[in-house]
């Protein structure tokens, strides 16, 4: 399959002009921005010529904040006011994270996702993190000359859903429009498979900073099919610097350190592991702050031992995906590395070994991501060329379950369904005019609730008063397909909608996203009003040509009556969206989607069957 | 061309633009399937409005549901009788053939032992059996449903092997906690 063919911005014809769309890798040690640029998926580089941003944030007492590589060189001075892999606390408490007693933070002790402590006040990851993506994208607009139209931010395929909505709601925050959350070997998948036309099942091995996935696709005319995926959403290369920076304590007997010994330790203990690829030894020394020499020599072997655990966890996964998909080695065509950990040879040669054939490495493990995901970016905003298209089918990677007496879990969607999906179940109520009742979702694969994540409680209300047992709600789950939930609620009988209180239990809730983008507005430069008009300015311009291209593509389905309706709702948009009453434009958009809602349900009846004519239409028996 | 009205509310298989029947061609389940979805997910309407964004979620997930129930034959077979209004009592009738009942219980018996042994090959041997057994049933099953049309029949059978896919899983598990 051939990459997409783009117009240069300017030169593209009618009838859509190229919009600005790029990809986000968002990755625990480094992040990377790419576009598509002349049909051709491109890293957008600094004004230095660097590809990489080091994902650090460094917060200083004027509530001045520096990303990448300035922020980087104050770890070690300045190590509690310095973030670095602030992925590994995306929609997580305080005791989810590893090593937690060695971080040098202030964590604050917060129900549901951990916050940090800084001198530019408390932050919580998704601030962070929206620190990172907004550096990515100034780097983009400056880069591409415009305003983005929207951006894929990829995921690890193993993230939860608190940890997408953390993800999602951080773009949010850096104001991108988010296209798609794309988890990271699909993302890879496309770039690969589209480079080097390959068919049949592939593996995609990504072991990064802090995360590992494992995902089985399928690659088969414009298809990739995900088949199955798992991992370890707490496992990276930063095990393994961690695994190193033990051994150096323990080999020089090494009193308790300062924060700024342990960070110079880490930082060494990164720079040892990362030699190692390419060198069989690799002396470690290092004056520290008390005066101390460490003085050691790490070899590969050595290496290799103390982090024996850490590959065989990688193997454990891999080998329930390959289960998952129905699949043995022997089908696996290719086995793509992606990640910069897979340079370790530790982990090319377990690869090898379990796949029985050599991994393939011909992409640069560390941008592949990020080039996938802008070639996707590209398809979403619409730029696409005639005939070049393609379909992507992911996965949920963990079950969602229901709380049931006795604190068990009810599967209700299993891992590795495609997505979107929806799943229903009925619930009625224990007590004789009881109106309201709570349920807990959870997300994992035991059988117990406390071995799952919780990821909210919702609680229904308004239910009306019967009998027990004769109520009858039906709760619906729909898994969007970026991966995350929602709940509606409908009481049967009645017919009523029940009302749902969300209480996401790691998520931020809509006040405190509101809360932290007023507070973003109030240091920035440009203010809130104009910037929300401008939103809902674009948004219109938006609904406006997806309306006018939609109706000269299938304005026949429609009578003259209706036609007239859509017109009209159409004409007070482009009235209203030149003044600056964001009310008015926000009521007058709403009322052009209310009076296409039908339009659209005909436009996808027709397309179906499109799709199946000339087919097999002919032999439907009914 | 036959016309006919394809819409949200179509069964399965006129979905998929398929005959109503247990046995059923795989590959042209997985183009119609393709075919459809390619034009109603939501990456194909990432760019257009909130109403058509929404619609193509909902079709989405009515897509994935179809191709997920026609693509198992247990789940197709359930759904088939439910199409020809024959309910296949699944939650309320449990009675099954004793003969039936007493091979499964030595089945299970030796997936309990192997688990405890931790007996991989053991596990796998069980599992071989239990795969090909299913795989004979659901031959029968498709010539009771399309040929017979002997619902009432193929209705016990559906519950069957429902209990045979259910041992199934827990041989999955026992290699899941004995490969781990």
């Amino acid at each position: 399959m051939a990459l997409l063919q783009i117009a240069e911005p300017g030169e593209s014809a009618a009838p859509h002009e190229h919009r600005l769309a790029v990809g986000i890798d968002l990755g625990t040690t480094n992040s990377l921005v790419a576009t598509v640029r002349s049909g051709m998926s491109v890293v957008l580089n600094d004004m230095q010529g660097r590809p990489l941003l080091p994902s650090v944030v460094a917060y200083a007492a004027d509530g001045s904040v520096e990303v990448g590589y300035g922020a980087e060189a104050k770890q070690s001075i300045d190590p509690k006011n310095t973030i670095i892999s602030v992925k590994r606390f995306m929609g997580r408490g305080r005791h989810d994270i590893a090593h937690v007693e060695t971080l040098p933070y202030d964590f604050v002790d917060t129900e549901g996702m951990v916050k940090l402590k800084t001198v530019a006040g408390i932050k919580s990851p998704v601030e962070i993190s929206a620190e990172i993506l907004k550096t990515m994208r100034n780097r983009a607009e400056a880069s591409l000359g415009g305003e983005l139209t929207g951006a894929v931010i990829t995921v690890p395929a193993y993230f939860d859903d608190a940890q997408r909505q953390a993800t999602k709601d951080a773009a949010r925050l850096a104001g991108l429009n988010v296209l798609r959350l794309l988890n990271e070997p699909t993302a890879a998948a496309i770039a690969y498979g589209l480079d080097n036309a390959a068919e049949g099942i592939y593996a995609v091995f990504d072991l990064g900073g802090g995360t590992f996935d494992i995902s089985i696709l399928r690659l088969s005319k414009g298809v990739f099919e995900v088949m199955a995926t798992g991992g370890d959403s707490a496992l990276g290369g930063d095990d393994f610097d961690h695994r190193i920076f033990c051994w150096i304590i323990e080999r020089a007997n090494l009193t308790p350190l300062s924060p700024q010994d342990a960070r110079l330790l880490q930082m060494r203990a990164r720079e040892a592991k990362e030699q190692l690829s390419q060198h069989g030894r690799v002396p470690i020394t290092v004056k520290l702050d008390s005066g101390e020499y460490v003085d050691l020599t790490l070899t590969t072997e050595v290496f290799t031992e103390i982090t024996r655990t850490l590959v065989q966890k990688t193997l454990v996964p891999t080998k329930k995906a390959l289960r998952d998909a129905g699949l043995t080695v022997d089908e696996v065509r290719g086995v793509v590395m992606v990640g910069g950990s897979t340079r370790m040879p530790q982990i090319q040669h377990a690869v090898a070994e379990l796949f029985k054939q050599e991994p393939l490495n011909n992409l640069d493990p560390e941008k592949v991501v990020a080039l996938g995901a802008a070639i996707q970016a590209n398809l979403l905003a619409g730029n696409r060329a005639a005939g070049d298209d393609w379909l992507l089918l992911d996965v949920i990677p963990l079950s969602l379950g229901l709380e049931t007496m006795g604190g068990l879990v009810e599967k209700v969607i299993p891992r590795n369904s495609t997505i979107p999906i929806a799943r229903a179940q009925d619930f009625t109520t224990f007590k004789d005019g009881q109106t309201a009742m709570s349920i807990q979702v959870v997300q994992g694969e035991r059988e117990l609730v406390s071995d799952c994540r919780s990821l909210a409680r919702f609680e229904l209300r308004g239910i009306p008063p019967m009998v027990a047992g004769a109520a009858r709600i039906r709760v619906t789950f729909q898994v969007d397909a970026d991966g995350l939930l929602s709940v509606t609620a409908r009481e049967q009988t009645s017919g009523r909608e029940a009302r749902i209180a969300v209480k996401p239990a790691y998520g931020l809730s809509d006040d405190e996203i509101a809360g932290m983008l007023k507070d973003s507005f109030s240091h920035a430069s440009d203010d809130a009003f104009r910037r929300a008009l401008r939103e809902a300015q674009v948004e219109s311009q938006r609904l406006i040509e997806a309306t006018q291209s939609a109706l000269a593509d299938a304005g026949d389905l429609l009578s003259v009556l209706e036609r007239a309706h859509i017109d009209a709702a159409m004409t007070k948009l482009q009235t209203v969206m030149i003044g600056d009453d964001r009310r008015a434009i926000d009521e007058a958009m709403q009322a052009l989607s209310a009076a296409t809602n039908e339009f659209a349900a005909r436009r996808m009846n027709q397309s179906v069957q499109r799709a199946l004519s000339g087919r097999n239409v002919d032999q439907i028996s009914l | 061309m036959t016309t006919f009205d394809l819409n949200f509310a179509a069964d399965h298989f006129t979905l998929f633009g398929l005959p109503r029947a247990q046995s059923l061609d795989l590959e042209r389940l997985e183009n119609s399937f393709r075919a459809v979805q390619a034009q109603v997910h939501p990456d194909k309407h990432a760019h257009a409005g909130d109403a058509d964004r929404r619609l193509a979620m909902q079709w989405a997930t009515r897509v994935n549901e179809a191709f997920q129930t026609l693509k198992s034959p247990g789940k197709r077979a359930r759904y088939l009788l439910a199409l020809f209004g024959h309910d296949p009592q699944i939650e309320s009738n449990t009675a099954m053939p004793t003969e039936f009942l007493m091979s499964q219980m030595e089945l299970r018996e030796a997936v309990i032992e192997a688990r405890a042994e931790a007996n991989e090959d053991a596990l796998d041997a069980v599992r071989l059996r239990l795969l090909s057994d299913i795989k004979v049933e659901y031959q029968r099953l498709a010539e009771l449903i399309d040929v017979a049309k002997d619902f009432a029949a193929a209705a016990n059978l559906v519950r069957q092997l429902m209990f045979q896919e259910k041992l199934l899983n827990e041989i999955d598990d026992a290699l899941e906690a004995v490969t781990a």
